[in-house]
């Protein structure tokens, strides 16, 4: 699940592959993205591999009080 | 002059020193041209955003508010646990490279007062932490404390509802919460209009938040601007000292030497 979306990646894909797939670019600034509970740094993206059934969430800065 | 003013008497929150006393808010512009402008009216250094999926949240923004010359504080809007806020905190801190937060974690959807025992969760986890964490709190010089107890960078009271332009309802709270916490005092809700502004630094504030009073009103940036010398106004009469309220007149001309007429 990508931002609430299912989408199916290929066995090796990471959460950098995640990123692109929910619309932001990795080297994007003022992007985060979160495997489950876990904030994971910008510089972990392309090293960690996603799972069946894993939960990323993708997120930037929107208009907002 | 303004400029003058500002330097002799800084804004300091969690150590660092402010040249503006207005946070803007950047929810509510009908553009991002419009939000700049503002940005540069206000004198704002400080803009406030949200932190939303990718897909709700149009690219651009934070590089337009960095652009302008101001940064960019996170907040927790639209949680209403501690646990969502604390972990959209962690995602506002990986996306946006700061550690300071605007707290917010809401008890009711209607009104979006804030909900003080989750807000107190909250604040204690990201103060341990790391975070500097700005509360969005309701207008309880108790609750104030308990805030700045548990290590908050300053404490954040509504006037009224969010979005709601009615100015401060509980101008005698906004004073007790003055006398209650030590760290800086940031009004965050309800502005309408400058003269709100300006009352909200006359009752204490240290600054004040507006989003809605600028982004919505006909032309964002001359509110902007207006706000920007309420809180001046207001600031520079909390700093004179007001005379005291009096039942009767008390007259300024001279009561001796009038002559016969």
């Amino acid at each position: 699940m990508i931002n609430g979306q299912v989408h199916e990646l290929e066995a090796s894909a990471t959460v950098a592959d995640a990123v692109r797939v929910a619309g932001a670019a990795p080297d994007e600034p003022g992007v985060a993205a979160a495997l489950g509970e876990e904030v994971l740094s910008r510089g972990a993206w392309a090293g960690t591999e996603l799972s069946d059934g894993d939960r990323v969430e993708v997120v930037r800065a929107a208009a907002g009080g | 002059m303004s400029v003058d003013l500002d330097q002799r008497d800084p804004l300091v929150i969690a150590g660092e020193p402010l040249r503006s006393r207005l946070l803007l808010g950047s929810g509510g512009f009908s553009h991002l041209d419009r939000l700049e402008a503002a940005i540069a009216a206000s004198g704002a250094e400080i803009v406030t955003v949200a932190v939303r999926r990718v897909e709700s949240a149009p690219g651009g923004l934070y590089d337009a508010i960095r652009g302008a010359g101001a940064r960019v504080l996170p907040n927790t809007a639209g949680c209403f646990t501690a646990h969502d806020a604390c972990q959209l905190a962690r995602m506002a801190r990986e996306a946006l490279e700061t550690d300071w937060v605007k707290l917010e974690v809401i008890g009711d959807r209607r009104t979006l007062l804030p909900d003080g025992v989750e807000l107190i969760r909250a604040a204690e986890t990201l103060v341990g932490e790391g975070f500097v964490v700005l509360p969005y709190t309701t207008e309880d010089p108790v609750l104030g404390r308990r805030l700045e107890d548990v290590g908050c960078a300053a404490v954040m009271p509504l006037g009224s509802p969010i979005g709601s332009g009615l100015g401060i309802l509980n101008p005698h709270a906004i004073e007790l919460i003055r006398e209650a916490v030590t760290v800086p005092l940031v009004l965050d809700a309800g502005i309408g209009t400058a003269s709100d502004a300006a009352l909200a630094m006359e009752l204490g504030c240290d600054a004040v938040l507006a989003a809605s009073a600028i982004s919505r009103a006909d032309d964002p940036a001359l509110m902007a601007s207006a706000i920007r010398d309420g809180i001046a106004g207001g600031r520079a009469a909390h700093r004179a000292g007001r005379i005291p309220r009096r039942r009767y007149a008390e007259a300024s001309s001279p009561e001796m030497g009038i002559p016969e007429l």
